[in-house]
Parts: structure tokens; sequence; C-alpha cells
């Protein structure tokens, strides 16, 4: 039984993905497929989420905290150099590095993981206060106004190395699903080489792992900091989907949609986050339009039902059953050809 | 016969627990290609002991000192990295994952990736492992799950072994394995053994020590500590 894929399987489900990029066009309106960008990036976060959570076993709360950082970066960036090319290189690295700084405290001072999930919740908590306080011309870095609690615009992309060629909304759409099948092949790989492999065993038995003579605190940290910088990238696609980015992205409810995603769509995948976070998505905001349920209820429901009742989540609960059923018939065909030798044995 | 080199040393080792001295200025020698078990009765300082050597508690003062290097208070990990293989008290693996996958991981911290494939499957034929290969080790019975900690320490080929307790729990037959398999381990490297099933000790091991209170009482061969009346009132006098 293995619950997550082989690499070829994370190839095929990359396949799937370019060929949904080719269809999307002619079967959404063009205004879905704007919102569509959004969803990429937030599908980003859950990815990351998962790399981190699922396979690293790092429960990280805050992890918008990352995906804030990455708007926030990229979009000062993009107005201080005028395009967004290498704008979203230091968004990634941005976030990246603020995990690095502050992943080295908490893992090389052995926080326990509970302390660690409320400390990065806390942080982005922080982040979140401390942006809506900018307000006001004095707040800014380079030309770019940090605008509190209205937030910033966020320049649209560009062809690389052209900062007056905008993309049209079709295009980021192609861009943005490009840079998300990017995002899960890489993690899909990461999973499977000796780092990958060294980290699902720290989330396994920490102690162990460092009785084998890995030196786990460095293992946790290069995680969460890759797992922070595609975070950040999540955050650009963001909040070039939405146009602009507002403390809003530090939340509390953004941290907690995230994890929602992941619990629903199945942590121990990388698969299954994305998928959740699309449809979770549509479906909130579908449920927004109407009156008679509040769509925040509908999504609390969802969520407790899915810990109780399918607490692996959708995409491996759905693996699991098809796997039981290959074993079953498998069995099924073995017994029925045994009963065919016991028979021509006496006749 | 020329003497071996001292792989593992501890100077004044001691640590205590609050008033408790669990050990008490332990002085410890472990000659390259040795085989040594540490025996004494429960609360003897065994375990303790052992777990200074292994970097998993800080001593309170003395030295642990391997291959001449002195690795008092240091991390697990890095006194594993010395080529250090460690089996711990409690079945200690990674329990949502195969068989093959903790293999593979204890041996892929030494060799290189190919080196590594060849080792996991040698030790799957070594120890006839090839039944439970493919299953979550969470599931598999006690012994077996032995058995597999036990393949995680032969897939990595250190040259210092420290086992503590490897037979408790298992069957007459396993534990004549295990005993079968730690003399073949101890052709290529030193080992330490924690353990009180005295027919497993009398199958592998050479030299003993004994503990007592913290301390080592005696150390000499298996027969003569059997011989001697103190050492017996120490050892059944507690058991029975």
């Amino acid at each position: 039984m293995r619950l997550y894929g082989t690499f070829n399987g994370t190839l095929v489900i990359a396949g799937f993905a370019i060929l949904f990029t080719l269809i999307a066009p002619s079967i959404f309106q063009f205004f879905t497929i704007i919102t569509l960008t959004q969803v990429i990036g937030l599908s980003i976060l859950a990815l990351s989420l998962a790399l981190v959570w699922g396979f690293g076993g790092i429960l990280c709360f805050g992890q918008s905290a990352f995906f804030g950082i990455g708007a926030y970066a990229y979009s000062v960036a993009a107005v201080n150099i005028g395009g967004s090319t290498g704008s979203i290189f230091i968004a990634i690295l941005a976030a990246a590095v603020f995990a690095a700084i502050l992943g080295y405290f908490v893992f090389y001072g052995k926080v326990s993981d509970v302390y660690l999930a409320v400390i990065t919740l806390t942080v982005s908590l922080i982040l979140y206060s401390l942006m809506r306080r900018t307000s006001g011309p004095e707040y800014k870095i380079g030309n770019a106004l940090l605008g509190g609690f209205n937030g910033t615009g966020s320049a649209p992309l560009n062809m690389p190395g052209d900062g007056s060629a905008m993309l049209f909304p079709m295009q980021t759409f192609y861009v943005s699903m490009a840079i998300l099948v990017i995002a899960y092949v890489f993690t899909g790989w990461l999973v499977t080489t000796k780092f990958g492999r060294v980290c699902v065993s720290i989330r396994e038995n920490e102690v162990r792992t460092e009785l084998l003579g890995y030196d786990t605190r460095l293992y946790k940290l290069c995680l969460f900091s890759i797992s922070a910088g595609i975070a950040g990238l999540g955050g650009v696609l963001f909040c070039v989907g939405v146009t602009r980015v507002t403390p809003d992205v530090f939340s509390l409810g953004q941290s907690a949609l995230a994890i929602i995603w992941v619990i629903v769509g199945g942590r121990m995948t990388l698969i299954g986050p994305i998928l959740a976070t699309f449809v979770l998505y549509f479906l909130t905001s579908s449920l927004g339009s109407q009156q008679i349920l509040n769509a925040n209820l509908v999504l609390g429901i969802i969520l407790v039902v899915f810990v109780l009742l399918v607490p692996n989540g959708v995409v491996p609960t759905i693996m699991n059953w098809f796997e039981r059923r290959r074993t079953k018939r498998y069995e099924r065909q073995k017994e029925r050809r045994m009963k065919l030798r016991k028979h021509r044995a006496i006749g | 016969m020329a003497r071996r080199e001292v792989v593992v040393e501890t100077r004044n080792l001691s640590m205590h627990f609050g008033g408790v001295r669990a050990v008490d200025n332990v002085d410890f020698e472990l000659r390259e290609k040795e085989l040594r078990c540490l025996i004494g009765p429960n609360g003897a300082g065994k375990s303790t002991f052992f777990k200074c050597l292994t970097g998993q508690l800080r001593p309170t003062s003395g030295d642990v000192v391997i291959r001449d290097i002195i690795m008092t208070g240091r991390e697990s990990h890095e006194i594993a990295s010395l080529g250090v293989g460690i089996k711990t008290q409690v079945p200690n693996l990674f329990d949502g994952l195969t068989a093959v996958e903790n293999l593979w991981l204890s041996s892929r911290r030494w060799h290189g990736d190919r080196r590594a494939n060849t080792l996991v499957k040698e030790t799957i034929d070594r120890l006839e492992l090839g039944e439970i290969r493919s299953s979550i080790v969470g599931s598999l019975a006690h012994g077996q799950r032995q058995m597999v900690e036990l393949g995680m320490v032969v897939a990595a080929e250190p040259w210092l072994v420290l086992l503590d307790e490897p037979a408790a729990g298992m069957t007459e037959e396993e534990t004549f394995k295990t005993a079968e398999l730690v003399r073949e381990i101890n052709k290529t490297s030193a080992l330490i053994v924690v353990e009180h099933d005295m027919n497993f000790i009398r199958a592998i091991s050479d030299i003993v020590t004994l503990f007592h209170q913290g301390s080592i009482f005696m150390e000499d061969k298996m027969d003569v500590i059997s011989a001697d009346p103190n050492a017996r009132e120490i050892y059944l006098g507690h058991k029975t």
C-alpha cells in the first residue's frame, strides 16, 4: 500500500493539468479565467503546506505568513524594478530567507511541534497588525507605498525583460498554470529524493532519524525554507490575480483556510490539497452569492465532517478504496483458479 | 597478541538524577572488534550508561571518548555520524514506512545510492525479511520489528554497534537467530550489547561487564561471573 504515488504518478497528473490548461478557455467564462489566477496562487499555498506538514510533519499554522511576504515582496519589488520577472524571484527569496531565519531559532532551539504551530501563527498575526499600521506616506519601500489597511497595488505580469509588455489575463492564466505545474512537479520530485525520504522519516520518528546520524534540525530547516519559498510564489500569483495585496493575506482566516484545504484534500498527498483548494474556493464563492446559508458556516461543517469521517482526506481515501478493490479482485481470481485446479484434479 | 586499539572509553563517567547516582564514576574500555555484554539487575545503570554513550543523555560529569574524540554531551546524530549503529531498547522504527524504506534510510546515511540499494537487498536476504519487505513496519509482530531494527544496523555497516536489549520479547528461535547475527556483525565491528537474557549472553559473549548500583562490579568471562558468589547474589538475589 502506498498512499502517495511514485514520480511517474506525479507526471501523469501534471499531464492532466496541462490538458486542463488547454481546454479551460473554451469551457470557462472569461471572468472565471481571471479568478482562476488567484485560485492557482492559493492552491500553491496549499501545496507548500502539504509539503511541510504532510511530508515533513511540521505543522506550520502560519504558512500564510510566507504567502503574504511573497505577495508584498513582489508588489514592492515590481514598483521599484519596473518588471515582474525579477520580482518573482525576489518574492520567493524573501519568503525563503524569512523562513530560514525564523526556522533557525525554532528548530535549533528544539521547540516542540505544538509550540511551532503557535509561533508560526503568531508571526503571521504580528505581520497582520504590523502591515495594517503602515498607512501614510512615510511607510514606503523605495517608491512603493505600503498602504496600511488598503494594501498596495500589484503590477500585472509582463514579458521577461520588457516591463511595458504586460500579459493579457488569458496569458497570465497560462503562465500561472505553468508555474503551478512546475511547482507541483518540483515538490513531487523532491519527496522522492534522499532529502525528501529523510524528511518523511523525521515525520515518522525524529529520534530514530537522529540516531541514524542525520542532523534532523538541518533537514527540517531546509524543508521549512523550501516550502516557504513555494508559499511565497503562491503569494505572487495571488496578488497578481487580485491586482493588489492587503494585510488580509496574513489574517487568521487565511491561515485557517490553508489548513482546511490540506485536511480536506489529504495531507499525505500533494495533488489532494491543490484540488481541494479549487473545489472549496468555487464552492464558497458560489455560496457567497446567495443569502440563505453563510459560506463560513458551510466551510466549518465541511471541516468538521472531514476531521470526523474522512480524516485522511479525499484523495488518499479514494486511492485506498481502489487499492482495496484491486486486491479483492485479485484474491477472488486466485480463489477461482484454485477451485478450478481442485476440480481438474478430482475429475 | 598485541592489544588492539581502544575505540570506546569512558573516564569517570557519572550521571546523577537529583540524588540518585544512576551511573557513578565508571571507567570503561572497549577495544576494536570486541564484543562486550553489559549485564546487571534492573536499575543497575546499564541503560543510563548506554544512553550516555549514544548522546541521548548528557552525563553529569566525566567523559565519553570514541576513537580518541571526546564526544561528551554531543548530539545523538553527531555520535552516529562517526559510524556508530544504534538500536534502542524499545523497538524504534519508522512505523508508517515499509521495512525496505526503514533499511534504506539507515544505509543511505553512509553509502551512495547504488551501494545502499545493494546493501538493503543483501540484508533482506541475510535476515530472511523477504516476506515482510513491503509491509508497513507498524503492523508487524514484535519479533519481526526487532529483526527489522537489527537489519537497519546491519545495512549501514557501522564499525561500532550499540545494542540495547536486542533479544527482548523474542521467541527462542528468534533469540537464537539474533545471537548468530550478533556474532556475524562482530566479525567486522565492535559491539556493546545490553542484555537480560542469560542464554543469549552465553551464546554470544566473550567478556561481560556486570553493573551494580551504578558502577562496574566486575568484568570477566561469563563462566567466571556466574561462578562468583557475590555476583550471583547481586544478580539472582534481585531477581528472585
